[in-house]
């Protein structure tokens, strides 16, 4: 008896962190999610890759809940997305996200981007979340901004304030939907390396991306999705050097040698 | 010429316009308030506030508003006997005519908001909801105050119609400005003359208005 309450413990502690067991979704006529069936554990870095409308970012953002699913369970920490309301709002608190376009908010100055959460949502008071908030600006390379408002950044510090945003919250998971997809190539590099950085530090991390670099070097593991399946998963160097899938050949034989 | 200025003091030509300008802060302030609630109403997830707001807004914005405020007085007050806690009939009539124009007006208010509203994102929401904030603080700390800087210009339109709108008030006895235009014109000659004098009394307070707003919706634009 003891063993096996010890044992589920581990599991809580180092194993199954994000739980997908046969999602379904459809937009009208289209069938995005099929079966999908994954499994994130604790400190794994995940990279979703596949050709456009293959139904990753949708998955990424069926995570926490910025798309329903039509039927199938999402488990976060052993609990299953609640319905709309308080305690959804609590389980986003966890789950850290961001977005292709940044969405910091245009209102508000850089600091306050990532004091916000803090303030409202963890009921931090003002100091400590300024003081953690600079610490994060600082780690992802934007102290000197502060005090600007997003508009007056570029694409690449943008990016990099939306992670400090999300890591502000002190979340278990970090959902990244297409990261570096709306940034100039010499900004794409700066942003990566503080994904690499977070990678390193042991943060759980989905990345959905088309950054096959980041892909070889951070990721554990790599799920390659077509049509709204998973068609393949397999750890980075297996997938790049020996993908058993047609579609998979066919996709990286597309963008890997031009 | 100008004796007829200074003949009259109940009301007198300021306290008429100040009875105006009086009319036009609080009722602004009624319907700015009301017009945000009814905007929350429309965009909110629950269903039965959506038909709230959409059925409100479509009734009241194609009332006239003579009718609206001759309702408060001869409806509301003499009919169910609502006398807005006012012990004399001055009192009530303005407290009625501040009532109705907070009612009329907050429709309008409320068009100007929700079209401000569409004019935030979706992403800036989403991306509130991803860090855990609920709807309503989605909406008062994130959407509000950007859809709010997006339609000063369309407010301050309002807000000039309100201050005209206040001389629809006369019809239940307040004393404002057009009260007394109307009393003078019955007395006096000179009808051209106190047209215009109260035609540039409305111009002084409402251009002020458009140029300031219109200044402020510059200066606080969302740059995005």
């Amino acid at each position: 008896m003891t063993e096996v309450s010890v044992a589920k413990e581990d599991m809580a502690a180092t194993g199954e962190l994000v739980v997908l067991k046969s999602v379904n979704k459809h937009f009208g006529a289209l069938h995005v999610l099929q079966d999908i069936d994954l499994t994130i554990a604790r400190g794994e870095v995940v990279v979703v890759i596949g050709p456009s409308g293959s139904g990753k970012s949708t998955l990424c953002r069926a995570i926490n809940r910025l798309e329903t699913i039509d039927s199938g369970t999402i488990a976060i920490d052993g609990k299953p997305l609640p319905q709309e309301g308080k305690a959804l709002a609590r389980l986003r608190a966890d789950v850290g996200m961001v977005f292709q376009s940044f969405n910091l908010f245009a209102h508000k100055t850089v600091l306050e981007n990532v004091m916000l959460g803090q303030i409202k949502v963890r009921r931090a008071d003002k100091k400590a979340a300024e003081e953690k908030a600079r610490a994060l600006l600082d780690r992802v390379g934007v102290a000197s901004q502060a005090d600007k408002y997003p508009a007056q950044l570029s694409g690449g510090q943008q990016q990099r304030v939306a992670i400090a945003r999300a890591l502000a919250m002190d979340p278990k998971v970090m959902l990244f939907d297409e990261p570096t997809s709306a940034l100039d190539p010499e900004m794409i590099n700066e942003v990566l390396e503080v994904m690499q950085q977070l990678a390193r530090d042991g943060m759980t991390m989905i990345v959905v991306t088309h950054e096959m670099g980041f892909a070889r070097s951070a990721a554990n593991r790599v799920v390659f999705m077509a049509d709204g399946r998973i068609v393949e998963e397999a750890v980075p160097d297996q997938f790049f050097s020996n993908p058993r899938s047609d579609r998979a050949k066919d996709f990286l034989s597309k963008i890997l040698h031009h | 010429m100008f004796d007829f200025l200074s003949d009259y003091d109940d009301p007198s030509i300021w306290g008429a316009f100040w009875m105006t300008v009086k009319l036009t802060a609080l009722s602004g302030v009624g319907s700015l308030v009301w017009g945000t609630l009814l905007a929350a109403m429309r965009v909110s997830p629950v269903p039965l506030m959506r038909g709230f707001g959409t059925a409100y807004v479509n009734i009241v914005r194609n009332i006239p508003l003579t009718v609206i405020i001759l309702f408060t007085s001869l409806g509301l007050a003499d009919i169910f006997g609502m006398t807005m806690g006012a012990s004399d009939f001055k009192v009530q009539g303005f407290r009625l005519a501040v009532l109705g124009l907070v009612a009329y007006t907050a429709a309008f208010v409320c068009e100007a908001i929700r079209s401000g509203i569409n004019t935030v994102p979706l992403g800036q929401a989403e991306a509130a909801r991803a860090i855990g904030l609920s709807f309503s603080q989605t909406l008062s700390l994130i959407i509000l105050p950007q859809a709010f800087r997006s339609v000063i210009g369309p407010l301050a339109n309002v807000l000039i119609a309100l201050t005209k709108n206040t001389t629809v008030a006369a019809a239940i006895g307040v004393a404002e400005a057009a009260f007394l235009m109307k009393e003078m014109i019955e007395n006096e000659a000179q009808t051209l003359l106190i047209g215009a004098v109260f035609a540039f009394g409305f111009v002084v307070l409402t251009l002020p208005t458009g140029l300031i707003l219109g200044w402020l919706s510059k200066r606080l634009a969302v740059k995005r």
